[in-house]
Formats: C-alpha cells, structure tokens, sequence
C-alpha cells in the first residue's frame, strides 16, 4: 500500500484509534514513574497524555455515532481475541470523563505548586492518576467481561493508592474501608464471571448476548444478580453506599473530586452495559427501582443531616446516583437516554462541586459549616463558582440538572406503573431535599457572619481557573443540551436493540472481523497483556 | 465433590476471617476468599487431567480449556499485588480498633 493509501483508510477506518485511551496514559504512567525525579517533566507527560486521550475520545464520539467502532486487539477475531468497542454509550463517557480528568490534574498541578507539595508525594500521584484513567477508558471500552473485570482492577488499584496518599492515620482509617470493600464487591464480580463461564463458554459480551438467553432462566437470574450485586457495591447503590460518604470526603481535593465524578460512574455504565446487552428482558426492574427509590431518599436525608461541606456532598453523590437506576430500570428508550444524559451531567457538576468545595477548605480554613462564614462578601468568585454547580444539581431550570431530572420525570409518567409514579415523586422531593441541603451549606458558609474570620489570601489562579473551566463545562452541557440529548436518545436506541452491538462485533453471529485462523481457535494471547498492566500499579 | 467442599470452606473461613477487626486478619480472609473464587474460575473449565493445549500438538478434543486457567493466571496476579499493599496498609496504621478503648 502506498502512504496515501494508508493516510486513507487512517481516516476511514477509526479502529487504530480505540485503544489510545489505554495505551496512551499507561505507557505515560510507566514514563513519568521512570522519571520520578522530574516533577517538572512528569507533570507535562501527564498533561499531554490526558490531551491525548481527550482527543482521541472526541475522534471516536464523532465516529461512533455512524455505528460502533470495533477493534480486534493483536487482531485475533471476536470470540477469541478481546475486543474493544466504542460505541455511542461508552465514548460519551469517555469524552465526558477524559475532559473531567483534564480539568482535575491542572488544578492538582495548581494546588501542588501553590503548597510546594507538602505530604503529597507527587512522584506517586502522576503515573497512579494515569493508571487510573487508564483504567477507566478500559473499562468504557472493553467488549469483554474480563477486560471489564480488569479494566475495574486497575481504576481500583489505582485509587486505593491516590485515596491513601500520603499515609496520615485518617486516610489510611478511610483507605482500609474503601480497599476491603471494593475487594468484596471484586471478588463478587470474578465469581459472576466463573460462572457465566461454566453456563456459556464465553466471557465476550456479544457472544454472550446471543448464548445467554438459552441457558435456564433460573440460572440466569442468579448471573443477573450477581453481577448487579458487583456493581451495585462500586455504583453506591443503598443499601450498599454506606462506605462512600465514609471514605471520599477525606482524601485530597482533586481525588475526591475524580474519584466522585468517574468511579460510581464506571459502575453505573456496567449496570447499563449488561442490563441491556446480556439481560434486556428487565427481569431485574423492579428490584432496581426500589433500590433507586431507597437510593434517592436515604442519601439525600444523610446529606440534611450533614454539617460538614465534603460528607454532605458525598451525601448528595450517593442520592443522584438513584435518579441514574431509576432511568435504567424502567427499561424504556426515554427513560435510558434520560439516564445517560443525566450521568454525563452528573459526571460534570459533581466534580465541579468538589473541587469547589476544596476551594472552600483552602479559603475558609475549614470544611465544618458552624466555622465557615461570610464567604460571599470575601470570595465573591468563588461565591459563583459554588452557587452554579450546586443550583444545576439541585435541579434548578434552565440548568442541565433540571433538563436531565425532567426527561427522567417524563420517562417515568410514560411507564405509568404505580412503582414509576412513586419514584417519579420520590424524585421531586429528593430535588427539593437537594436543594434544601445545598442552601443549608450556602447560607452558613457564604452568608453567616464569619465565627471566625479567615486570614485574607489569594486563591491560586489556575486552581480557580480550573475549577471555573469545569463549571463552565457543566453550564455548556446546558447550551447544547439539544444535540446532546438527541445523541443520548440515539445511544439508548442502540442499547435496547442489542442486534446492532452483536453484528458490530461478531458479523453473521459468527466471527469478528480480525484475521485470526482456524487453527488458533484456543490461543491465551489475549490475555497476556493484562498482567503488566497491573504490575505497573503497585 | 472435594472441589465444591473446599471452595464451601474457604469461602466460610474468608468470610468469618474478614469480619474480624484486625487488619491482618482481614488480609488472610481476603486471600482465602480470592483462592475459592480462584478455585470456581478453574471448575469453569474441565477440571479432570488433560493434554496441554498447545496448538500443534493436542487434539482438541482431549486438551484442556486455556481460557480458565489464563483468568486464575491474572486474577492470583491482581490478588498478589493487593495483598502486599492491604499488607503495606497493616503496617501503617498501627492502632487497627483491635483494643477496647474504654
């Protein structure tokens, strides 16, 4: 082939694409841990990684909205090799996610500079928050439920160490929680996939699709369970969040930030990857719009109750991530569009929120609401930067909040089921405890009179300006809240018609598009690149 | 049968041993729970003796299943790693709630 050929089919065939959000930041993890004695170098190695992996993803989400992208990795075909795909679901998160990210290290980097790093061993922080995008592309794009439970592994690994950085007693109290947990839902997850192994003989998730509607009904439900169980534990679905408000609010800033706006987030995409691929029959429904509905109002009554800044954010997390169950549980095109579009907002302001809300520590000294004060009349920028996220969460028109949370409400009244309605009022009064908690938190730390008054300072600017991008980033979801709802809606059409997953990836039902031979029906080189992967984490 | 009950054990003795308060303990629960699940991925495939699965010389009809073994292969090398750092986390925090305060 001549070099323009080649240049050709580049931009026809976006394949060659899908795997740079994986390979980009991990081998920019390996670099930047070899270069652990150049702050300066590994900070611009994880910036242009990060770069990297936001165009990339930007490429496949213009791409996957002609038909999914599929890459046979080595080029082993479907059923045999792993596959990767990039359909409409998984690179909105990807492209949502990678932007969040983005924004997130400028402000560590800002906040790094600002304190010259002191307990923050940066030389860990760059290749761990690497490993952990890494990770989490991994996890959107794998079509494969052990690249899955791998992709999930490496985001966890890494996390444990980005939550225990700097080894203080509080966060390693916090830390042992968040690692035991996580290891018990992991655990759950690997025996889901034993089994699904020993009742069908694949673990690829379009060949799944096909296999699974012929075993037991029975058998299948116990599958479907356990795999909700799984990643129901990492979405923080009630009864299983109690380890959430517990665990996030005392790590640094920028991790709390990320790890609230991508780690539920990741589970929450599992929960809709295989409810509506591997089990569309919605058998499931039920039991997830009670869990949504206890979700919703549990969480958002502990965030009332809360009178420090981070718990009652937290609080307010693990209550959206209800509104997300709901969409997906009553399983109607509406209501799943709905819900993606809600979990790219959420994805946005949550972390906006949080990163503002280390901007609060840093200004007001504290994160307890009975010591913040007059916060409005000494940082009125910061004033803004808190009152946008927080009224798009609660859900105030004209904001995304609100355009989500409608679209929800509205998928919820077409169902018309009794359980549907409750949960659609359960979902009014949870907007309005929303915003109940988030004026609670605005009138005593920006409006009271200050207990006691902070020491002037200046914020540092590019903490600020990556916060306000980030916001700005929640508002513009606002602006082209029509084009990306249509997309959403598009997305949830192709996740309610499986067909279109399962040809993408195994054409005739069959066989994927790699040019593996027969005779290499039996070959374990798939799984070999997993392994270093997960040494590089440690 | 001795397959199911040793999984049965380990399971029961990793989920007794991780309910326990000490951080060490939790350890060794963990790493009993993730050999009876590893134990349930290896059942998946055949576990009876079978001709190594090598392309040019089995008979695929008598070699076993790879694709098992390649999972226990990666879930003992994730397993191994968070072990040494849950142990890592043991080490660091010396007052693990083991005492009674009062």
């Amino acid at each position: 082939m001549t070099p323009p050929d080649l240049l050709w089919l580049s931009l026809t065939d976006l394949s060659w694409v899908v795997p740079l959000p994986v390979l980009v930041p991990l081998s920019a993890a390996g670099l930047a841990l070899a270069l652990w004695r150049h702050p300066k170098a590994q900070q611009i190695i994880s910036v242009v990684a990060l770069t990297v992996v936001l165009l990339a993803s930007l490429t496949l989400l213009v791409a996957a909205d002609q038909g999914p992208v599929v890459l046979d990795v080595g080029n082993w075909a479907a059923p045999v090799g792993i596959d990767l795909v990039a359909d409409r679901l998984s690179t909105l998160m990807l492209t949502v996610s990678a932007a969040v990210t983005l924004c997130v290290l400028i402000y560590s980097l800002a906040q790094g500079l600002a304190d010259g790093n002191r307990g923050t061993p940066v030389a860990i922080f760059h290749p761990t928050y690497l490993v952990l995008s890494a990770g989490v592309a991994n996890a959107f794009l794998s079509g494969d439920l052990f690249n899955l439970y791998v992709g999930f592994e490496m985001l966890l690994a890494a996390s444990y160490v980005l939550l225990t950085l700097g080894g203080t007693g509080e966060r390693i109290r916090a830390g042992t929680i968040y690692v035991v947990v996580s290891l018990v839902s992991s655990i759950i997850f690997l025996l889901a996939i034993g089994l699904i192994y020993a009742a069908t003989g694949t673990v690829n998730l379009a060949q799944l699709a096909i296999r699974l509607p012929e075993i037991d009904p029975g058998v299948q439900l116990v599958l479907q369970l356990l795999l909700l169980l799984a990643f129901a534990i990492k979405a923080a679905i009630f009864p299983l969040s109690a380890w959430l408000p517990d665990s996030y609010p005392t790590a640094p800033a920028p991790v709390t930030a990320v790890f609230a706006g991508l780690l539920t987030k990741v589970g929450v995409y599992a929960i809709i990857r295989t409810q509506t691929l591997l089990f569309p029959d919605g058998r499931a429904d039920t039991l997830l719009m009670v869990a949504a509905l206890l979700t919703m109002v549990v969480g958002i009554l502990g965030a009332v109750a809360q009178n420090d800044i981070k718990r009652l954010v937290s609080f307010t997390l693990v209550s959206h991530i209800g509104y997300m169950i709901f969409g997906i549980a009553l399983s109607s095109e509406q209501g799943l569009g709905a819900s993606i579009f809600y979990v790219a907002h959420h994805i946005t302001v949550q972390t906006a929120l949080f990163l503002v809300v280390g901007l609060v520590e840093r200004r007001g000294g504290s994160t307890s609401l009975d010591q913040l004060g007059g916060l409005a009349r000494l940082a009125p920028l910061l004033a803004v930067l808190f009152f946008v996220p927080a009224m798009n969460l609660a859900g105030i028109p004209p904001l995304s909040g609100f355009l989500g949370k409608a679209g929800l409400l509205q998928a919820g009244v077409a169902d018309g089921g009794p359980l549907a309605l409750t949960l659609v009022g359960a979902g009014v009064v949870t907007s309005l405890l929303t915003l109940y908690a988030i004026v609670k938190a605005w009138n005593k730390a920006f409006w009271q009179v200050a207990p006691v008054e902070p020491a002037p300072m200046r914020l540092p600017r590019a903490m600020v300006g990556s916060a306000a991008s980030l916001v700005l980033l929640g508002v513009s979801i606002t602006v082209v809240a029509g084009p990306m709802y249509d997309y959403t809606q598009r997305a949830a059409a192709t996740l309610r018609d499986p067909n279109q997953y399962i040809v993408s990836v195994l054409p005739d039902r069959a066989r994927g598009a790699g040019v593996s031979s027969d005779l290499a029906e039996d070959t374990p080189d798939a799984e070999l690149p997993d392994e270093p992967v997960e040494e590089e984490d440690e | 049968m001795t397959l199911a009950l040793s999984i049965g054990i380990l399971v029961a003795g990793g989920v007794f041993m991780l309910l326990q308060r000490g951080m060490i303990r939790i350890v060794l629960g963990f790493i009993m729970l993730s050999h009876a699940v590893n134990l349930i991925l290896m059942s998946a495939g055949v576990t009876s003796r079978r001709d190594a699965p090598l392309m040019a010389t089995a008979d695929p009809a008598t070699a076993a299943d790879p694709l098992p073994q390649a999972f226990v292969l990666t879930a003992i090398v994730i397993a191994f790693a968070i072990t040494i750092y849950m142990l890592t986390l043991a080490v660091a925090r010396s007052d693990d709630d083991t005492e009674d305060p009062s």
